[in-house]
């Protein structure tokens, strides 16, 4: 088994939907986010690209955070997702500092946080609270060891990049372009 | 009481508030939503809803946490508003419920040592306040001279309301400041108008034009989620903006034009479709009326002569015709919606309602299908007693297009020297900020001041409300039953709102407040049920549907009773016009004086060192209602002004400083507002989110965050149709620190 999102940047319209059922679903404080939007708009008016993204952890493979925690908070479980456990984590914000996707951000209560896929809603069948409420659909979510999977489809029919690869922590979340 | 009326901060809330407010207010701790919180069942434990966060109601489901607490809002499945997921909005609207910033009890405008305070009222002292001078006014003027502004789905209680005491001068800014035009088009063309949420098939388009349209930055749910299949299936889509917006990053074709002169685009597609045989001959002769005279109108509106006017190479205008062609009939030119831009919006609202019929896609897959609505019994009430003048008496003669009543011609006839034919005397203000709705705020505020009463009912704080003699707390649509939402859709369908919790602090839902206030008014009769679930409950037993049922379901959806969604072939259709046909031609609008066809007319241009003032939405906000809303700000918490890179490099101005707006009538921005350098905008017009720059302190989250447009439209360019406000005609210049030391030295 192996998690992985999919987020087609020509769908996406940066509406910030993710971001809120997110932190709906995760009792996320209000001033923090577990998930992201960024816009990157390229050339000179009147020739113009624009790229939105919504962004989270990446549940790399090869995690600098798990390898950097000191106590064994940030860990791999079910499906390759990369989790913290709150009880364990003493908040020294190293794995914030080892993160190339600056996915992780320091709890109010005392620990790191960060997007965990909604591995609560996975274990129900249910997909992750962003991809469910995303209005345009621009998010796939699925395992990639099943090829009749959401994310495994769109991944074999559509070009995509993945962020910062050479950081070489391998992924997860990969971006449709 | 015409003395004069001081805007009030509603600041005089007490200690018992305060309590009341730290109570409300532990969502933002981080205890916030206490632990334990478990999924609750499918069926259980979830409370239907639909969304009044906007316009578009979609439904939905509250879940709570065990412990009782509204923990979110999720989309339901089985609707056509939404299809299970919700805008970021409505996913947002528990911030609504938990906003310490609330109205929390009924305030009455009173003096103390010369200066104007609110002091809390009892509900049912605060009614009698409001019935007594109900009564004096009408029978000093006439019922008529009670106006109501009113907006969203507690409308209908205070539209009964208002024609049992006997005034139909009720109006909604929807209209004039918004819709109005777009809809008087598509009923001169089509004798129907595209309805809300709109008619367009864009799940089906190969063809979506959006002339200004900003889909996706207006987050009009299901129209967003269908853009997203369209693009899904290879629809091509044409942007007509002078602004690179989000769906003209996801266009083939945007079009970059200069601002205030689509008509001439809209008017050279019509040549090229025209001369090129590029329309549906076949439903063009079979439906329409007025061919031969469009052709001949538009016979010298060629690429070439809209190149000049819009900037557009002729080119693309050829290419974006034929592509329209391509596509036909299933191509829409999406129709807009807000679309007072001006003044001459109802006629290009109506070229683009002909646009559409040149190709054939009113009724069609693709582009607009016909709606089905379920027609809910109502009760019967006694007849409203017939009112003996109307908003349009009062200056008799304008705008004679307008079907529905015009805000600004109510807010014209409350002040004495416009000599309207007879005086308003009162507002009720209901869920409409109407400071940073209707444009020109001075004129708003005069008129304001010669009111003998003002009435606000509202959730939050708002502006109007510290123009009011008396503010009545509204609760949450989160805390109340509302009328069933009927709005027609591909097939007919209903959708319950009920309570979630209890009304927070002293609240009333929106039915109470009226009809109590009918009570006092001796108007019980047309209120005869209690309660508003009782009304609910009576209208689907008669139905042979039930409350209990839908409590379970939220939505219930039902078959059409006839295939019809769209045109069949061969099909004889008569269209709800005078001639039953779709006029091209309109000799309704020659009949009234006005052009039949649509012509092309230049607007004014920026002077020098001045931009075009363009304003639009943001996806996680409606308006200036959510501005407080802590999940959505959030997301958003200030708007910025949009300056092309070349003018901030003249200007000096860098992103993220603030710098404040002047208008080319002096008119300078309240609060400073920050600079967005971004290439997404033309040269020759800034842009800004709409709803920002609050100055009601009481909120205090948006408070003096970000610039208000509605501040700086004081020139509007009214519609002579349909009294449309214009508002896209107002000039700022920008006002820095540097610029500032410049004029000094």
């Amino acid at each position: 088994m192996r998690y992985a999102m999919a987020a087609d940047t020509l769908k996406c319209v940066g509406c910030s939907d993710c971001v809120v059922a997110c932190q709906a679903e995760n009792k996320v404080p209000i001033g923090y986010c577990r998930d992201w939007i960024v816009e990157v708009t390229d050339g000179t008016y009147p020739v113009l690209e624009m790229e939105i993204r919504s962004e989270r952890c990446n549940h790399c493979v090869n995690a600098p955070c798990v390898r950097c925690c000191p106590t064994g908070a940030s860990r791999y479980i079910e499906g390759g997702i990369v989790v913290v456990v709150p009880d364990k984590c003493i908040g020294c914000g190293a794995c914030i500092a080892s993160c190339p996707y600056d996915a992780r951000y320091p709890h109010p209560a005392g620990y790191v946080d960060k997007c965990t896929f909604c591995a609560h809603r996975i274990k129900k069948g249910m997909d992750p609270a962003c991809v469910a409420v995303c209005p345009t659909k621009c998010l796939y979510f699925g395992d990639l060891h099943d090829p009749n999977s959401d994310v495994s489809q769109v991944l074999r029919k559509r070009k995509h990049k993945t962020l910062v690869p050479e950081a070489g922590t391998d992924p997860q979340l990969y971006f449709l372009i | 009481m015409t003395s004069r009326r001081e805007f009030i901060r509603i600041s005089f809330l007490g200690a018992g508030a305060l309590a009341l407010g730290t109570g409300g207010c532990r969502i933002f701790g981080t205890d916030r939503l206490p632990g334990g919180i478990t999924d609750p069942e499918n069926g259980k434990g979830r409370i239907p809803t639909y969304c009044e966060l906007c316009f578009w109601k979609c439904a939905g489901w509250v879940y709570k946490t065990p412990e009782g607490d509204i923990w979110k809002i999720v989309g339901n499945d089985d609707d056509q508003h939404c299809n299970g997921r919700l805008c970021p909005r409505g996913t947002g609207g528990t911030g609504m419920y938990y906003d310490g910033d609330r109205l929390k009890r009924p305030l009455i405008r009173t003096s103390q040592r010369g200066k104007q305070v609110f002091r809390e009222a009892e509900w049912d002292e605060a009614l009698a306040y409001i019935a007594v001078r109900m009564k004096k006014i009408s029978s000093e003027y006439g019922p008529e001279s009670m106006a109501l502004f009113t907006h969203g789905s507690g409308s209908s209680n205070f539209i009964n309301l208002f024609r049992a005491y006997g005034s139909a001068n009720i109006a909604e800014p929807s209209y004039a400041q918004c819709r109005g035009p777009r809809d008087e088009a598509f009923i001169a063309t089509f004798g129907e108008e595209v309805y809300s949420p709109e008619i367009t098939d864009i799940r089906d388009t190969r063809c979506l034009v959006l002339i200004g349209s900003h889909i996706g930055e207006n987050m009009h749910n299901s129209q967003v989620q269908e853009m997203s299949d369209a693009i899904d299936k290879g629809a091509v889509i044409i942007t007509v903006d002078p602004r690179f917006s989000t769906a003209a990053g996801k266009s083939k074709y945007w079009l970059p034009i200069k601002p205030a002169t689509d008509m001439a685009l809209l008017l050279a597609w019509m040549h090229e479709i025209i001369y090129n045989d590029y329309y549906d001959r076949k439903y063009v002769e079979k439906y329409c009326l007025g061919f031969d005279q469009l052709k001949a109108h538009v016979r010298d509106f060629t690429p070439e002569w809209a190149h000049g006017i819009t900037t557009i190479a002729p080119d693309i205008i050829r290419k974006t015709a034929r592509e329209m062609a391509n596509a036909s009939p299933a191509v829409l030119v999406h129709p807009g919606r807000h679309v007072t831009w001006y003044g001459d919006d109802t006629q290009r609202s109506r070229a683009i309602a002909i646009l559409n019929a040149l190709l054939g896609s009113w009724g069609r897959r693709g582009g607009f299908y016909r709606p089905a609505r379920y027609e809910l019994p109502s009760p019967v009430l006694p007849a409203y007693p017939e009112p003996s003048r109307t908003w349009a008496d009062l200056f008799p003669g304008k705008y004679p297009g307008a079907g529905l009543p015009v805000t600004n011609a109510l807010i014209d006839g409350s002040i004495p020297e416009n000599n309207p034919a007879y005086p308003i005397k009162g507002w009720i203000v209901n869920a409409c900020n109407l400071m940073l709705t209707v444009p020109d705020q001075a004129k708003t505020i005069k008129a304001i001041q010669n009111l003998d009463l003002v009435v606000a009912v509202d959730t939050m704080p708002m502006e109007i409300t510290g123009w009011a003699d008396v503010v009545l707390p509204e609760c949450t649509y989160l805390e109340r039953y509302d009328v069933l939402r009927t709005n027609p859709h591909r097939k007919p369908a209903i959708a319950l709102r009920m309570p979630a919790a209890e009304p927070m602090y002293d609240t009333r839902p929106g039915y109470r407040i009226a009809r109590e206030l009918a009570l006092k008014l001796d108007l019980e009769p047309w209120f005869p049920f209690e309660k508003q679930e009782d009304l609910l409950d009576w209208q689907l037993k008669q139905a042979g549907l039930s409350l209990d049922e839908l409590k379970k379901t939220g939505v219930k959806n039902f078959e059409r009773e006839n295939d019809d969604i769209y045109i069949g072939d061969d099909e004889e259709v008569e269209f709800p016009t005078d001639s039953g046909k779709i006029e091209l031609y309109s000799s309704y609008y020659e009949q009234m004086g006005f052009d039949p066809l649509p012509k092309y007319t230049p607007h004014e241009e920026p002077p020098e060192g001045y931009y075009r003032l363009i304003y639009g939405r943001a996806p996680m906000h409606t308006f200036s209602r959510t501005s407080n809303n802590p999940n959505l700000t959030d997301l958003m918490d200030e708007n910025s002004v949009w300056v092309n890179p070349k003018v901030a490099k003249e200007w000096g101005m860098v992103n993220d400083q603030y710098i404040r707006l002047k208008n080319q009538d002096d008119v300078v921005s309240e609060f400073p507002v920050k600079v967005r350098v971004t290439e997404r905008i033309r040269w020759d017009s800034v842009y800004m989110v709409h709803g920002f720059g609050h100055a009601q302190k009481q909120m205090k989250r948006c408070f003096g965050k970000g610039a208000s447009d509605t501040q700086l439209i004081t020139r509007i360019m009214t519609d002579p149709v349909m009294g449309g406000t214009g508002m896209r005609g107002n000039f700022v210049t920008f006002i820095t620190e540097k610029a500032g030391k410049e004029a000094e030295s």
